[in-house]
């Protein structure tokens, strides 16, 4: 996969758009970022690779898939026999279960809950580790109206109040008006910054 | 019952088999490795008429042919289709050869039946010891890799998101696999050893909803069917795979009932 004219910076606390038609690299340069997929020539520099939460495209969640919403959220918990860290463990996933609307929603299993409700488990487990980055892979894809804007005012929250790094892989026209600052927009392989205000709805016609 | 000493290390042996396949076996079902599990056993077939064939243990025939099947496996095309046609097309393959290394050697054909359909009587004292061991080796790893392992077995593409080393994790799992159906199938036999291995673990799945309850029952039911098989074996004197077999399967669709009522109430 190669990128030209591939420039750009992505500071602390921006909400950015990768818009552009399928096949384009757009997931490509996310795993470029997460350091998942190697780059021939250039230079990628990643100040918080630590720490990026990464909530991808699809999962294979059916409607027999056992856990409850509390304990997917806490397979992303790293293993512990301290009573201490468990407690602290345990007020986390209270926190990230209250901060994503899910509290009153834990016991449910997750093969069983809405496509709203799953989105929000999937961003509740990649929350856990306290990211500075977030990377949504078309998380709003294939979700009502107003269930996607639920989900984006939830993430434009943690944006402003926790000043955190948004990444935002979409084909939603909308969505990259009313939420994102900054939009990058791929075409074969080029990258170009776009302003919010001239990204238009045939940017996201050709493939998409 | 318990006065017979074959009884007494039946009922040992098979605890140990039970604990480790119910806790495998909630990760078989979350993995999707039902189909691989079966494949396991009748290459664990090959592997022990092999073991016979040269003269060594079955046990040892067994561990040996699966170990390295499983590991092959791991490498085996990620891609999940091909992966299931590669796997069936091996199957095949390992028990025209496991047929073939019985009729080399001059072992009577009543040493297949134990293989393939399992028995209580065949078993030593020094096999039980065997057995423990293996098994307290499988249930040490699972305690070490409990954590990724969840991660990665209920959420492969959440893991991978995370940075697990997946690839690692799934080794590590297939080693155990290939052990657990090795040590199942001496009491079992090979052709019904995937029943404790998935069976329970599919079970526990519509009953309950964390990790750790998941392989409490997967265990439970699994120990539940083994001592129940040996004791309605020993006194009727029919085959212990059936009642072990008969009871996974009702317990199966109880469950399925129990959690279809459950959606409707």
């Amino acid at each position: 996969m190669v990128f030209q004219n591939l420039n750009f910076q992505i500071n602390d606390g921006d909400f950015i758009s990768l818009i552009g038609p399928n096949g384009s690299g757009k997931t490509t340069l996310v795993k470029m970022i997460m350091g998942l997929e190697k780059k021939s020539s250039g230079d990628l520099t990643v100040d918080h690779k630590q720490t990026i939460g990464y909530v991808p495209q699809f999962r294979n969640i059916d409607i027999d898939y056992p856990l409850n919403i509390e304990q997917f959220v806490r397979l992303n918990l790293k293993f512990t026999l301290s009573p201490k860290r468990r407690q602290s463990d345990n007020q986390l996933i209270e926190r990230i279960l209250e901060k994503t609307g899910l509290t009153a929603l834990k016991n449910r299993p997750l093969g069983l809950a809405s496509g709203g409700e799953k989105q929000k488990a999937y961003l509740a487990q990649a929350l856990l580790n306290d990211p500075k980055v977030l990377i949504l892979d078309e998380s709003t894809a294939s979700l009502d109206v107003e269930v996607k804007m639920q989900l984006m005012d939830l993430v434009a929250e943690l944006n402003q109040n926790e000043n955190l790094t948004v990444i935002f892989i979409t084909h939603d026209y909308e969505l990259t008006k009313k939420y994102t600052h900054r939009a990058l927009f791929f075409r074969d392989h080029e990258l170009q910054e776009v302003d919010v205000k001239d990204v238009s709805e045939d940017m996201f016609e050709m493939g998409g | 019952m318990f006065e017979y000493e074959f009884m007494r290390e039946a009922f040992i042996a098979s605890t140990f088999i039970a604990i480790t396949a119910g806790l495998v076996g909630v990760f078989v079902v979350s993995r999707n490795m039902s189909f691989l599990s079966h494949t396991l056993s009748e290459i664990g077939f090959a592997g022990a008429s092999f073991g016979i064939l040269v003269g060594i243990s079955p046990l040892a025939g067994m561990i040996i042919f699966t170990l390295i099947s499983s590991v092959a496996v791991g490498s085996l095309s990620s891609e999940s289709s091909r992966r299931e046609a590669s796997i069936s097309a091996i199957s095949s393959l390992f028990i025209g050869l496991g047929i073939l290394f019985l009729s080399l050697s001059s072992e009577s054909s009543s040493y297949a039946t134990n293989i393939l359909f399992g028995s209580i009587v065949g078993i030593s004292s020094k096999e039980v010891n065997q057995l423990m061991i293996l098994a307290l080796f499988v249930i040490f790893v699972f305690i070490i890799f409990y954590k990724p392992l969840s991660f990665d077995s209920f959420d492969h593409i959440g893991a991978r998101a995370a940075g697990l080393k997946t690839r690692l994790l799934s080794v590590a799992f297939l080693v155990t696999l290939a052990l657990s159906v090795s040590i199942g199938a001496q009491i079992v036999g090979s052709l019904l050893v995937f029943v404790l291995l998935t069976l329970p673990g599919a079970t526990a799945k519509y009953l309950v909803h964390s990790v750790p309850k998941l392989i409490m029952v997967s265990v439970g039911l699994s120990l539940a069917g083994v001592w129940l098989g040996l004791y309605l074996a020993f006194v009727t004197n029919w085959p212990v795979t059936f009642f072990i077999s008969a009871f996974e399967v009702i317990a199966y669709f109880l469950g399925l009932s129990y959690k279809n009522w459950k959606l409707n109430h």
